[in-house]
């Protein structure tokens, strides 16, 4: 695996139509495990996912990780929050991201009826993966990001309107590649998903990281007043 | 209603008795269209693709002109292409013209501008949804368009079937580039339009409805090759 972390975010600024959706943003990720965006609706999670991701324009700011930057790009991966199905079966969705990296077909394929098994969806390689259900989807798209053994795994809201079911699954999946030394970086809205995956949170409030911190003591007890209320449940804006 | 009753009657006898000059020329209309439909495709597919993934500055200006030139008039293709292959115009050396290669140059320009417009319809659509996710696996511009006509293959029969259509129906630039030529040029079309002009109405109209027959049975037989509308196929 790319040596790439830690990555260094300084003064990351996205606008678009004359409004800023973040920044100026200064962040650090470095180490292991799972860190967390929270925030409330429209502080800019998925836009600062994005633009650490490198999928994103930035109007201003530097997104720079320890290895060259087209290495980088090849060892990260980006689940969107509503998944983005290919019109094929699911095994040919699995192999997609090994294909275009230019692995050949039989060994990528192979690995793909391995992690088909893996979430639960061996029976099903054959099938259109646009007639899944929202969960299986969701499953797909997790492990399609994660086949290509990225250093870096971004996810935006991997179990918004998911069950509880649904919901188990993809954090095993999540907690797995976490312990398997992948760094993950995923943003929820779901405070006990939260509180189970994260290593430390990043609590985003309009656009700036309002507070970071380990995850014990920032769920226990969190610095800033608006921290405290989001967590409590109110509604900060 | 007479002539139209003779059209039946003179379609049936054409056909059951395979008459050979029938043949001849159906043969000849196929080949010459599917061949112009093939090249058209293999330039108009890709071209759709490009427009959809690719931003440049020419993109809109370009997307408008193929547009516009989907009503491109045949006999004006059909003049230019005639002035282009004529003996003495720059191509003339070739000795194409009233040939069935001039035909299907002629074709060609008519139907690309048709299929290229109706695929970049249904690309631009998917490229919508693959978007996020091709730029986030960081493919490379060939890979997107592969994965895009790929992807969207049945729609994209549906822009080559549209361009068959147009093709296999057009008279005016084949006549004026091919010339009509009995056993060299002839084709369903123009042969109808001589039998017409001829005063011959049983014997065009049963050229057309064998020219219609055959224009279904190619799309049925497309349709079913690709095994669309079928279960669930998206």
């Amino acid at each position: 695996m790319v040596e790439m972390l830690p990555l260094v975010a300084t003064g990351v600024t996205v606008t678009r139509r004359g409004k800023r959706l973040i920044g100026p943003v200064d962040l650090n990720i470095e180490g292991d495990g799972v860190t967390v965006v929270i925030g409330p609706n429209g502080a800019g999670k998925t836009t600062l996912l994005q633009a650490l991701h490198g999928i994103t324009r930035l109007n201003a700011g530097t997104v720079r990780w320890a290895c060259p930057a087209t290495q980088a790009r090849r060892a990260q991966a980006f689940v969107f929050q509503t998944p983005v199905m290919l019109r094929r079966s699911v095994l040919e969705n699995l192999i997609y991201p090994l294909r275009a990296g230019g692995m050949a077909r039989k060994a990528a394929l192979a690995l793909g009826r391995e992690w088909c098994g893996r979430i639960g969806l061996g029976a099903a390689e054959g099938r259109p993966a646009t007639v899944l259900s929202r969960g299986e989807k969701q499953k797909l798209a997790i492990a399609r990001a994660l086949i290509i053994e990225p250093a870096v795994l971004f996810l935006d809201e991997p179990s918004a309107s998911l069950d509880g079911g649904a919901t188990r699954e993809v954090e095993t999946l999540i907690e797995t590649a976490a312990k398997g030394g992948t760094r993950v970086i995923l943003s929820t809205h779901d405070m006990g998903q939260a509180r189970r995956l994260a290593r430390d949170a990043v609590f985003l409030l309009r656009g700036r990281v309002h507070e970071r911190g380990p995850a014990p003591e920032f769920f226990h007890s969190p610095g800033t007043a608006q921290a405290r209320a989001f967590l409590a449940g109110d509604i900060v804006e | 209603m007479t002539d139209l009753w003779g059209g039946l009657y003179a379609a049936a006898r054409l056909l059951i008795t395979l008459d050979p000059d029938l043949i001849e020329i159906a043969l000849r209309s196929l080949r010459v269209t599917l061949s112009a439909l093939a090249i058209a495709c293999v330039i108009a597919l890709p071209l759709a693709a490009l427009l959809a993934v690719r931003r440049f500055r020419l993109r809109r200006a370009t997307i408008a002109i193929l547009n516009a030139l989907m009503g491109l008039p045949p006999v004006v293709v059909g003049l230019v292409v005639y002035v282009l292959l004529s003996r003495a115009g720059p191509l003339g050396v070739l000795g194409l013209l009233f040939t069935p290669t001039a035909m299907i140059i002629a074709q060609v320009i008519i139907i690309v501008p048709l299929v290229a417009s109706i695929a970049h319809q249904s690309l631009r659509e998917l490229w919508a949804e693959y978007h996020d996710l091709l730029i986030s696996l960081d493919t490379t511009q060939r890979q997107r368009i592969a994965t895009l006509l790929w992807d969207g293959r049945r729609s994209l029969l549906t822009a080559a079937l549209a361009g068959f259509g147009r093709a296999i129906g057009e008279v005016g630039a084949i006549m004026v580039v091919g010339g009509n030529i009995d056993h060299a040029t002839r084709v369903m079309t123009t042969a109808i339009a001589l039998e017409t002009g001829k005063g011959n109405f049983a014997l065009a109209l049963g050229l057309g409805f064998v020219l219609i027959a055959l224009a279904i049975a190619v799309n049925l037989a497309i349709h079913w090759l690709s095994r669309t509308e079928r279960g669930q196929q998206w």
